[in-house]
């Protein structure tokens, strides 16, 4: 029977939702014991929000001073450490996990899938390569220690009202000393995470020019949207390359895509095609973006997106 | 700086991979994806870490920029592309399996025990299988910190400096040398090549190495079964104007 074991993802004392997600996978292995373990420095409240997950069995809360911040190369053994009886060990495909579980299946010499979608058996799972543009299934042999990273978009997060038993563990792995963590600056003001942002709209080379970008920010503030950019208008330098969106760039799952100004070149296509709603506004009926769009209209962006933020404006009063 | 005995060498390490361009068409067998005849470049995020390996130099804190890949006969193009960037040397494992992200990395670590690198430089990712583990599995079986998803890399004599692009924001580790950094888009943008360059990467030293001598392939674990096109998007509606767009808009719930 399978065993899971999951590695918490958390911060400023809390449980990110990721965790929940990876419990929501391991939950596709009937029967599976699904245990999560906290990493976190002494005292933390985390792992009694763990225990809180439905489906859970219990919870190691793996108390350590180097805890305190996330460091890969400082978890990875100790996750080693608890890892043993388990046939499946899982961490988030988020930064976190990315960072973090290749280090622990390389000290257990055991083989990764990353960004895992859907789990078909203890040995048979399905994971996307080329940014999604092709869906892979992967098979291991029986008796195979399998490390992986679960797509987070692809799994909604269980409930709570679980209470397990939380089990404190303090390792005995030595740990390095070759990292230090110096700062982390949050991410940019008020405006939601390109990444993890339910509405996103992102303008395009038709903008024309990085102060024509402003349309796009008053836009994105009155409904609540992160703003992202194609490749085209940030190599026109209209946007900062952070806000970048497609293959070489964000890869995004939003329940609603505006398009703005965006022909849709097949690399910007690859990052949104997960989107749930993908609106297109372009002045060129033929582009390869309305093939993809729910909702299309041919138009001039800069009399379109006024007119639809005065109608927004109207609706709500 | 470079003295005979000690060059501070980076080696970057990249991959040749389907171009970002191409839209990449799955075998209707489900046996792969169809590679005949596609256009094959160094993997985007690999460039950044060669543009990034050859700024440390010309800022004068190395003294040399390695380029590796592990890959079948016709990598050698890709290297010669990394040379014609401004790499010294390059190192070719010549493949013809294509190897896991473990093997892969047991393979770079005979490269670095052999050219004893104060740094490591990679993608954070090859476009082709997304896999995002070599650069970190590098490092662990190196015993040696890593730093994912730069933004930002600072070099001294013993530390290295990274801001990394984390979800939460930009992060700032401090790490000992030697390291592996591994690269996110913000990091740089890659230079372009002039043809004198081209020219004179053609007699930069490009060594090849059999896999066999530096550790082979390993077993395969994962065994790819199937490869499927991904569920394919329907053509939406038209609206022919701000009003009908709005209207739908609302109607979905979505403004």
């Amino acid at each position: 029977m399978s065993s899971v074991l999951i590695v918490a993802e958390h911060a400023g004392g809390k449980l990110n939702a990721s965790t929940a997600k990876c419990v929501k996978a391991a939950t596709s292995l009937a029967g599976a014991e699904i245990v999560v373990a906290v990493f976190s420095a002494p005292g933390s409240p985390v792992a009694a929000q763990a225990a809180q997950l439905a489906g859970v069995a219990r919870v190691l809360d793996v108390a350590h001073a180097a805890n305190e911040h996330q460091l890969a190369a400082t978890l990875a053994p100790q996750v080693v450490e608890v890892s043993e009886p388990f046939s499946h060990v899982f961490g988030p495909s988020t930064t976190f996990g990315k960072d973090l579980m290749p280090r622990v299946a390389a000290l257990l010499d055991a083989p990764q899938l990353s960004d895992v979608m859907s789990i078909e058996s203890g040995t048979r799972f399905r994971r996307p390569i080329y940014a999604g543009n092709a869906i892979t299934t992967v098979e291991v042999a029986a008796g195979t220690k399998v490390v992986a990273t679960i797509r987070t978009a692809s799994f909604e997060a269980v409930a709570s009202g679980g209470a397990a038993k939380v089990e404190t563990i303090t390792p005995k792995a030595a740990l390095p000393t070759h990292t230090k963590f110096v700062n982390l600056a949050a991410a940019g003001g008020d405006r939601p995470d390109l990444q993890s942002a339910s509405k996103v709209i992102s303008g395009g080379r038709a903008l024309a020019s990085s102060d024509a970008f402003k349309l796009i920010y008053g836009l994105a503030d009155k409904i609540g949207a992160a703003v992202g950019a194609s490749r085209a208008a940030v190599d026109a330098g209209y946007a900062p390359n952070d806000m970048q969106v497609g293959q070489t760039g964000k890869i995004i799952a939003p329940e609603l895509y505006i398009a703005i100004g965006i022909s849709g070149a097949i690399q910007h296509l690859t990052g949104i095609k997960d989107a749930r709603t993908i609106v297109a506004i372009n002045k060129d009926a033929e582009a390869p973006i309305f093939e993809v769009a729910d909702i299309g209209i041919v138009g001039d962006l800069f009399t379109i997106v006024p007119e639809l933020e005065k109608l927004i404006d109207a609706s709500r009063k | 700086m470079e003295t005979a005995q000690n060059p501070r060498r980076i080696l970057v390490a990249i991959k040749r991979v389907v171009d970002y361009n191409v839209r990449i068409r799955v075998k209707p067998d489900g046996s792969g994806v169809m590679l005949d005849g596609v256009k094959l470049s160094i993997n985007p995020f690999d460039a950044i870490a060669i543009e990034e390996a050859l700024r440390i130099k010309e800022r004068g804190r190395a003294d040399e920029v390695v380029v590796a890949t592990i890959g079948p006969a016709d990598c050698q193009v890709t290297l010669r592309n990394a040379l014609s960037m401004g790499a010294q040397r390059a190192l070719h494992v010549v493949a013809d399996t294509v190897l896991e992200p473990l093997a892969a990395a047991r393979v770079l670590l005979k490269l670095v025990e052999r050219e004893q690198p104060v740094l490591v430089i990679l993608g954070k990712q090859a476009i082709d299988d997304d896999n995002n583990q070599t650069g970190q599995m590098l490092a662990t079986l190196w015993d040696r910190p890593q730093a994912t998803f730069a933004s930002k890399l600072e070099l001294t004599d013993t530390t290295a400096k990274v801001t990394r692009e984390v979800d939460a924001g930009l992060e700032t580790l401090e790490v000992d040398l030697p390291a592996v950094v591994t690269t996110d888009l913000r990091l740089n943008e890659p230079r372009f090549v002039k043809l004198p360059e081209i020219m004179k990467a053609k007699t930069k030293p490009l060594t090849s190495i059999p896999l066999a001598e530096v550790g082979g392939a390993g077993t395969a674990r994962v065994k790819v079964t199937k490869t499927e096109a991904p569920p394919g998007r329907q053509r939406g509606i038209m609206v022919k104007d701000t009003s009908e767009l709005f209207a739908e808009l609302h109607k979905r719930g979505l403004v």
